[in-house]
C-alpha cells in the first residue's frame, strides 16, 4: 500500500510584505515578530497541527533565512514526522529550467512533487500573514460534503471595507456564481480569506492548464480561481466566523497587538483549546523592578522593566530603564529603551537602542506609527515624529 | 572536555531536608526562580562544559522529573549515543532501592562500566549555583586527582547530612568531616555535592566496597582514605545558594530578586529548562508589580510586590501578594493579602482571605489545597 496524506498544506510565504516597511527589511513578512512571543507563521502552522494537518510545505522566497530558521525540522508546532511534516520549498534548478516563483499558483504549480509524494485527496493552500485560529478540519468536512472541487474559505466583512478584498459573489447554497477582485461597487460583503482547499486532481490539472497559459499571471485570485469558474468547476464559499486580521500593514499590525491586550480580547492567544505553538526563546522570567509599572500590556520573558509600560506589547529580553515611559506601542525583542526615552505610539523592531529621545507622538495627537527597522540606535536628544519611519541610524536634525 | 566526560545527577539525594517540597517530586524536580527545577541548574552546568550524555539517578517520586525532562532536547540532550539517560531505581545489581549514595552508584555500575568516558561528574540537585565544570575538570587534571570535592564557604547550614572538607594550600583534602556541629558563625568549606572522579577509579571503589560491605560513600571512603587517595578540593567562590530547608528555600528564592545574583545566573550562559507554549502574561488595568520575577501565562490584576511568580498564575483585583513564591498555575482571588507565604503548584486561594507568614518561617500551602 502507498503511504498517503489526505490533506497537505501548502503555506505561502515567499512575500516581501513591502506594506511593513523597515519591518521586513531583512525577513519575510511570516518571519514577522507578533505578540510577543510568536510570529506570523505560528498561527497558520498551529493551525494547521491543531486541525490534524501534520503534512506543511512553506513555500518561501523573500529573505528566506530567518524564516527557514524559525521554522527549522518544525518540532514547536509537533511537524517533525518521519513521514510528513514540515518542510521548506524554496525555488530550486530543475532539469528543463529554473525559476523564481513567479505568482502564487506558479509557487505551488513549481513543487507539484511535493504534494504529490503524499498522495494527498485534497490540498489546503494558506498564505502566511493573517492572524486568526481556525479549524481547517471542519473546512475540509465542508468541502467533502458539498463535493466541491474548490473551497474558499471567506469572511463577512463591514460592506464599507469591501472594495478592499476579492468579494465572493454567492447563492442560497454557498456555491460561487462570482468573483470580483476589489470591485468598486461591491455586491457582496463576503471576503475571501485567501484560503482554499481543493481537491488534488483539480488542483493539478488546472496548474498544469494554467502554467501552458502565457497571458496568465499565475495567480490564484486572478487566473486560476476564475479559470475554474469559467469552466463550470464545483466552487463553494465556507464561512468563517471570528477572529481574522491580515497584519500585512503596519497600522493592521499595531492593532492586532493591540488586540490582544484586556481582560476580554479579542483575540486570545491563551486559549486552552487551541494552543498557539511557537519556537519559545529561552529567557529568564520578567524583572519588574522596585520603580518599574506595567499596566494593560503584555509582555514576554526576560525582560527588565524599570520604567513605566502602558497599553504594550513587549517581545522577549527588553530591557526599559528607570524613567523610560513606553505607551501604545510594539516593542520587538532585545530592544533597549534608556532612562529618559518616551516612546509613544510606535512598533520597534529587534535590538533598537533608544537613548534618552522621544520616538512618536501621544496617539491621539499623532500623525501615524513611528516605526523604527531592526538594529538601529536613536541617539540622545533626537525626535522621531509619529507615522515616520526609520531603518538607520538617527541623531536627530 | 566534551566526549570525555559523563554526567551522573542523584535526583532524589538531600529531599529530606524540604519534605514540604519534596513531598510528591524528587529534589531535582522542586521549582525555582519563576520558571526552573533544581535539575536546571546542574544539568546546565554540564551542557555548558560541553558534556554531551547524563545519566539520572531516581529513586521514587520522579514522575514530574520524566515529564520535565521529556527527551532531552530542551537541554539540548537528545543525543545518539547519549543524551540524557534515566537510571530507574530497580537495577539488575540490586534488589531493592537505594538508601545511600553509594549503594545508588553499586546500582548504575553496570551503567558506569558500559560509558567510555574517562571522568564522571557526580552532581546532587540541591545546589543552585553557576559552576564552570569545564574549569573544575582542569583543575582535576592539573593535580592529577583522584577525586575533586567543590566546595564553597559557609557560615550555616540546616542540612540533615553534609560534609566540610580541609583542603591545604595546594587544595589536597587532609580531612573530610561528616555533619559536623556548626556554631553560625565560624566559616567553613561546605562540599556543594559536585564531584569529580575517573570512571574507572570509581568503578574500583564501587567493586571494592561491595566485598567490604561499605555502605557510605562519605565516611566509608572518603574520610576513611584521605591520605591514600588524592582527593582535591575546588573552591567554588560564585553565588551558592544550598536547599538546606524550607526557610533556605525561600530565603534563596527572595535573592533571585537582586540584580547581582541574576546576572550570574542567568547572564553569561544560558540555563537551559523545558519550554511549552504558555502564553506570554498579561498586566491588567490595576495592576502594581514591583520588585519581583514573573513567568509567562500570568494574568495580574492585583498588587505583586518582592515576590516569585511561576507560570500560569492568575492574580485578582484588589490582591496584594508581598515577599512570597507563588508556584505554577495557582489561582489567587480578589482582595487576597499574602505575606510571607509560599504557594504549592495548582493552589487555590478563594477571595478575601489572609495568610502570612514571616522570613523566618514562610507560611506554606501544599500542592492542590484550595484555601
Amino acid at each position: 500500500m502507498q503511504r498517503k496524506k489526505e490533506c497537505v498544506a501548502m503555506l505561502l510565504a515567499g512575500g516581501q510584505g513591502s506594506r511593513l516597511y523597515a519591518l521586513t527589511n531583512k525577513i519575510a513578512k511570516p518571519a514577522v515578530p507578533f505578540g510577543a512571543k510568536y510570529r506570523i507563521i505560528d498561527f497558520p502552522l498551529s493551525n494547521c497541527i491543531n486541525s490534524g494537518i501534520d503534512t506543511v510545505g512553506v513555500l518561501t522566497q523573500y529573505e528566506p533565512l530567518e524564516l527557514n530558521e524559525y521554522v527549522g525540522n518544525g518540532q514547536p508546532w509537533d511537524l517533525d514526522r518521519s513521514f510528513g511534516g514540515v518542510h521548506i520549498l524554496s525555488p530550486y534548478q530543475a532539469k528543463k529550467k529554473s525559476s523564481w516563483y513567479e505568482g502564487t499558483a506558479n509557487a505551488i504549480y513549481q513543487n507539484m512533487n511535493f504534494m504529490k509524494k503524499y498522495n494527498p485527496d485534497y490540498v489546503l493552500i494558506l498564505s502566511g500573514d493573517h492572524i486568526y485560529k481556525m479549524d481547517y478540519a471542519a473546512m475540509l468536512n465542508a468541502h467533502k460534503k458539498t463535493g466541491a472541487d474548490c473551497t474558499i474559505a471567506a469572511i463577512e466583512v463591514p460592506i464599507e471595507e469591501a472594495s478592499r478584498f476579492g468579494i465572493l459573489n454567492v447563492n442560497d447554497d454557498g456555491s460561487i456564481y462570482q468573483f470580483e477582485e476589489k470591485p468598486k461597487k461591491p455586491k457582496s460583503n463576503l471576503a475571501s480569506m485567501g484560503i482554499y482547499i481543493f481537491t488534488a486532481d483539480k488542483l493539478y490539472k488546472y496548474l498544469e492548464a494554467d502554467d501552458q497559459n502565457p497571458s496568465s499571471s499565475k495567480d490564484f485570485g486572478k487566473d486560476v480561481l476564475p479559470t475554474m469558474l469559467n469552466a463550470g468547476e464545483k466552487m463553494f464559499s465556507y464561512i468563517f466566523k471570528g477572529y481574522w486580521k491580515d497584519v500585512g500593514t503596519i497600522s493592521s499590525l499595531w492593532e492586532s497587538n493591540m488586540d490582544l491586550l484586556g481582560s476580554e480580547p479579542a483575540f486570545d492567544v491563551a486559549d486552552p483549546d487551541w494552543k498557539i505553538h511557537s519556537r519559545s526563546p529561552l529567557a529568564p522570567p520578567v524583572y519588574v523592578g522596585t520603580t518599574g509599572k506595567v499596566v494593560n500590556s503584555m509582555i514576554a520573558l526576560g525582560c527588565e522593566i524599570n520604567g513605566l509600560v502602558e497599553r504594550s506589547v513587549l517581545s522577549c529580553n527588553v530591557v526599559v530603564e528607570k524613567g523610560a515611559v513606553v505607551r501604545d506601542s510594539v516593542i520587538m525583542a532585545n530592544t533597549v529603551v534608556k532612562s529618559g526615552a518616551t516612546v509613544n505610539y510606535s512598533i520597534v523592531d529587534e535590538n533598537v537602542v533608544i537613548e534618552a529621545a522621544t520616538v512618536g507622538e501621544a496617539k491621539e495627537a499623532a500623525q501615524g506609527i513611528a516605526v523604527l527597522g531592526a538594529g538601529i540606535t536613536i541617539s540622545a536628544g533626537a525626535k522621531v515624529k509619529g507615522g515616520e519611519i526609520l531603518d538607520k541610524d538617527y541623531k536627530g536634525e | 572536555m566534551a566526549s570525555s566526560t559523563l554526567g551522573i545527577i542523584f535526583s532524589n539525594i538531600q529531599e529530606k531536608n524540604v519534605p514540604e517540597l519534596s513531598k510528591r517530586r524528587t529534589m531535582a524536580s522542586i521549582p525555582f526562580a519563576g520558571r526552573y527545577r533544581l535539575i536546571d541548574f546542574g544539568l546546565s552546568n554540564m551542557v555548558n562544559a560541553g558534556i554531551t550524555a547524563v545519566g539520572i539517578v531516581t529513586k521514587n517520586n520522579y514522575q514530574s522529573l520524566i515529564d520535565h525532562l521529556g527527551s532531552g532536547k530542551d537541554w539540548d540532550l537528545a543525543r545518539k549515543g547519549g543524551g540524557i539517560i534515566l537510571l530507574p531505581p530497580y537495577s539488575s545489581e540490586m534488589e531493592a532501592p537505594y538508601t545511600t549514595r553509594l549503594e545508588a552508584l553499586m546500582g548504575v555500575s553496570g551503567f558506569l562500566s558500559s560509558r567510555r568516558e574517562e571522568y564522571v561528574v557526580i552532581y546532587d540537585c540541591d545546589g543552585v549555583a553557576r559552576i564552570d565544570l569545564a574549569d573544575m575538570l582542569r583543575f582535576h587534571e592539573e593535580n592529577n586527582a583522584d577525586v575533586t570535592m567543590a566546595y564553597s564557604e559557609q557560615n550555616t547550614i540546616e542540612s540533615h547530612y553534609f560534609m566540610t572538607i580541609e583542603p591545604d594550600q595546594t587544595g589536597r583534602v587532609k580531612r573530610v568531616n561528616i555533619t559536623p556541629r556548626v556554631d553560625g558563625k565560624t566559616k567553613f568549606n561546605l562540599y556543594i555535592n559536585v564531584m569529580i572522579i575517573k570512571r574507572e577509579y570509581l568503578l574500583d571503589i564501587l567493586q571494592a566496597a561491595v566485598q567490604r560491605g561499605q555502605t557510605s560513600f562519605g565516611r566509608d571512603i572518603l574520610a576513611k582514605n584521605v591520605d591514600d587517595m588524592r582527593i582535591f578540593g575546588y573552591k567554588f567562590d560564585g553565588y551558592y545558594a544550598g536547599i538546606d530547608s524550607l526557610q533556605g528555600y525561600f530565603k534563596h528564592s527572595m535573592e533571585q530578586l537582586d540584580k547581582k545574583v541574576r546576572d550570574e545566573l542567568y547572564g553569561a550562559r544560558d540555563i537551559y529548562t523545558k519550554v511549552g507554549d504558555t502564553a506570554p502574561t498579561k498586566y491588567l488595568e490595576g495592576a502594581v508589580v514591583k520588585n519581583s520575577l514573573i513567568a509567562d501565562g500570568c494574568t495580574i490584576e492585583g498588587t505583586v510586590e518582592n515576590s516569585i511568580l511561576f507560570r500560569g498564575v492568575k492574580v485578582g483585583k484588589g490582591t496584594v501578594i508581598k515577599n512570597s513564591v507563588i508556584m505554577q498555575k495557582t489561582v489567587i482571588g480578589s482582595n487576597v493579602k499574602l505575606d510571607s507565604v509560599i504557594t504549592d503548584k495548582n493552589v487555590v486561594i478563594r477571595d478575601r482571605r489572609n495568610l502570612s507568614g514571616c522570613a523566618e518561617l514562610p507560611y506554606f500551602v501544599a500542592k492542590g489545597t484550595m484555601l
